[in-house]
């Protein structure tokens, strides 16, 4: 199990669980991720990465795609998946 | 029982996800009419319009703004849910829900109806884009649908003129219970019932048929482009540009075209009426007030066109992406660029244009800092100082000085819009850790309706509010130019008998410190009204007979030969700074609702104009 900000690029994973990795994440900004579709069991991947820094991370999670800073994926926990083979 | 058609024109709302394209929908529904204001008290927009239903029933609209969840954390989402529950003060409970979901990700947008359904009120559901759904090989069972819910449940396309048929023949036709009761107003979505939810909208989708993994979209294929490492920066790098100069360059010949008309009025005016007050009022008040309210419409216009595209085409939120990383070092938003960057041309367009920025303190930080942006209007000010001050030198063999110094005061509003985001970051925004969790959509292209729609209700927004308190501060501060009117005997200039010459003298002990004369303090006064007045102002003072267009050529050499280095530079960092423009501080006050923020940013860059002139003016003498 990892972070989300720690996957590669399009690697495809599941969501285990959304905790706060930071004081600054709080609460509300955890509930947000969940209602952005951040739950337990949905697909998700990293389609992009910011030019510098490698942030924020454009992320695919269910069938939406959003924006993420570091901060706020760290508190995504991810389980990759075996890349499929054709 | 009363059908929709038999209750005296009823209220409906729109809702919805971000994205989802239920502003198109309400477009296409209501056309031009609907009105746009503000929540009383707030800065959410307030969407209403009207529309007749085949039966020529006629109801009306409110287009609520998009959200996530019912959670209510931001404003937006505290209104839109405040508004459901008919918690809006002046504001009626709606009638019916007709909440729109993007059938192509109903995996989100289901969560959200299902949240709205135990709101209790009426709904029907509405999937929208159900022709891209279609393209993409989603067959949607909304039969299905519609059972499992037990909601009526139609297909909308937003961007075509038979689009709603369906729902029109549904608004027609549904039975709205005689009595809603009170709505269940518990909103709170714990984890719990978030998970419920998802657990319960994956159900769904599997027995409709909506299930299946499309693979990657066009707008995916797009993205692999515009998100590149290199081409991504490259595209953004054109787009600024081009934006950039759509709005300097293209608005020069518009903006050019109506000052000439607003002169040739005045000057047929002038002629039609005899001299006296009248003349002065109609010419040198009102329609000059109307002019320097016109100019700015080619460059709002304009900067709006590509906003709209933009925004509807789904390529700004990749801009902000891209850009996240500088401005959020600074404490901006990515889409800050935008407002910013047009603040170069002209920062009224540019805080309208903050409005794409959907965080309140972000918003108002880039409101802050966007008068720092050199715009157009210093041009005059900056061109008669140096040209009278700084010599035509080349540095290295290769740079001209004079242009030199043009690009260091560019450079010196850029680093201290930045320095002043900086320090708001660390002070004020210090407790605000405002994530970004910001949606990148799928491309769409932009409708002509929508966009024809969306600039019509910019223009009108500043001609009707803006406009007015522009026309209101040209016209008292001609008054206050032009009274008392100087005696025919008198030594001076006339304006120096006027009020605005009695302020301004009465000024200049405060601002001999940092250098500026009595002719300059008396200038500033009505040179409030607009930065590039000021060079006029000058010329009015020292009574040049000047009456057509640009007294710099006599100017030039007469401040050459009267004031001193010191001044000239201290008068330069003064205009790096001074919000000379209260057309400006008309435009913050509309786009923040309140007197407030206007009057502070008025104080803070006033504070900051003085003493960068007052260190300019002691460093130069010093030097000197």
């Amino acid at each position: 199990m990892t972070s989300l900000d720690q996957l590669a690029l399009h690697q495809p994973a599941v969501v285990n669980a959304v905790q706060g990795a930071d004081a600054a994440m709080t609460p509300e900004l955890l509930r947000r991720l969940a209602e952005l579709g951040f739950l337990p069991g949905e697909r998700v991947r990293v389609v992009a990465r910011g030019v510098w820094g490698g942030t924020p991370l454009a992320v695919r999670i269910g069938t939406s795609t959003f924006a993420l800073r570091l901060i706020e994926a760290r508190s995504v926990q991810v389980t990759p998946e075996p890349l499929q083979h054709p | 029982m009363n059908a929709v058609t038999s209750v005296a024109s009823p209220l409906i709302a729109l809702v919805g996800n971000p994205n989802c394209g239920k502003t198109a929908l309400f477009n296409l529904l209501t056309g031009s009419h609907q009105k746009v204001a503000n929540y009383a008290g707030v800065t959410v927009e307030r969407k209403e319009g009207v529309f007749e239903t085949p039966q020529g029933k006629r109801v009306r609209v409110l287009d609520l703004p998009g959200v996530y969840g019912l959670e209510a954390q931001t404003l937006d989402e505290r209104v839109m849910v405040d508004a459901l529950l008919g918690r809006l003060p002046g504001e009626q409970r709606p009638d019916l829900v007709v909440c729109v979901a993007d059938a192509t990700n109903l995996r989100m947008n289901l969560r959200l109806a299902l949240a709205i359904k135990r709101l209790g009120l009426p709904m029907i559901l509405a999937l929208n884009m159900s022709d891209l759904a279609e393209r993409r090989g989603l067959k949607i069972d909304t039969a299905a649908l519609s059972r499992e819910l037990q909601l009526p449940v139609v297909s909308t396309v937003g961007l075509k003129r038979s689009g709603v048929e369906s729902l029109l023949k549904e608004l027609d036709s549904i039975v709205l219970p005689a009595n809603i009761g009170d709505a269940k107003t518990d909103t709170s979505s714990t984890a719990q019932q978030l998970e419920r939810d998802h657990a319960e909208v994956t159900r769904l989708l599997r027995i409709i048929g909506a299930d299946r993994d499309t693979g990657e979209s066009t707008s995916d294929r797009i993205d692999r482009v515009v998100l590149h490492p290199i081409t991504g920066p490259a595209i953004l790098l054109a787009t600024l540009f081009l934006v950039f100069q759509a709005v300097f360059a293209w608005a020069t010949p518009l903006m050019d075209g109506i000052e000439t008309g607003v002169a040739w009025l005045g000057e047929a005016l002038g002629s039609a009426l005899s001299e006296g007050l009248l003349r002065s009022l109609l010419v040198d008040g009102i329609v000059a007030g109307i002019g320097s309210v016109l100019v700015f419409l080619p460059q709002i216009l304009i900067l709006f066109f590509f906003i709209i595209v933009l925004e509807e085409s789904g390529y700004l939120p990749r801009a902000a992406f891209l850009l996240d990383r500088i401005m959020g070092s600074v404490g901006l938003s990515g889409r800050a660029f935008i407002p910013l960057l047009s603040s170069f041309a002209c920062a009224i367009p540019g805080v309208m244009a903050t409005r794409t920025i959907p965080d309140a303190r972000d918003r108002l930080t880039t409101i802050m800092i966007a008068p720092l942006m050199t715009c157009s209007a210093r041009l005059p000010v900056y061109a008669l100082l140096i040209g009278a001050f700084i010599p035509q030198q080349r540095i290295w063999g290769v740079f001209e000085l004079q242009g030199l110094v043009l690009f260091f005061l560019y450079v010196a509003g850029i680093v201290s819009a930045m320095a002043v985001a900086f320090v708001l970051k660390r002070t004020v925004n210090k407790l605000h850790a405002q994530p970004l969790m910001m949606e990148l959509p799928t491309y769409h292209s932009p409708s002509l309706r929508n966009l024809l729609i969306g600039l019509w209700q910019r223009a009108h927004i500043f001609l009707a509010r803006v406009g007015t308190l522009i026309l209101s501060i040209t016209v008292i501060l001609w008054a206050l130019s032009s009274f008392p009117a100087a005696p025919p005997d008198f030594a001076g200039a006339p304006i120096e008998y006027s009020i605005a010459g009695r302020i301004g003298a009465a000024l200049a002990p405060l601002f001999a410190p940092i250098g500026f004369n009595w002719q300059i303090s008396i200038a500033l006064v009505p040179g409030l009204a607009a930065r590039e007045v000021a060079v006029v102002a000058l010329g009015t003072v020292y009574a040049l007979s000047s009456t057509d267009g640009d007294p710099s050529g006599s100017l030039t050499p007469l401040i050459a030969a009267t004031w001193g280095l010191p001044t000239a530079f201290s008068l330069l960092a003064w205009y790096v700074f001074a919000p000379q423009c209260l057309a400006t501080l008309a435009a913050v006050k509309r786009e923040t609702n309140s007197w407030r923020y206007p009057l502070i940013m008025a104080g803070y860059l006033f504070g900051l104009a003085y003493l960068a002139s007052f260190l300019t003016y002691r460093i130069a003498t010093a030097l000197s």
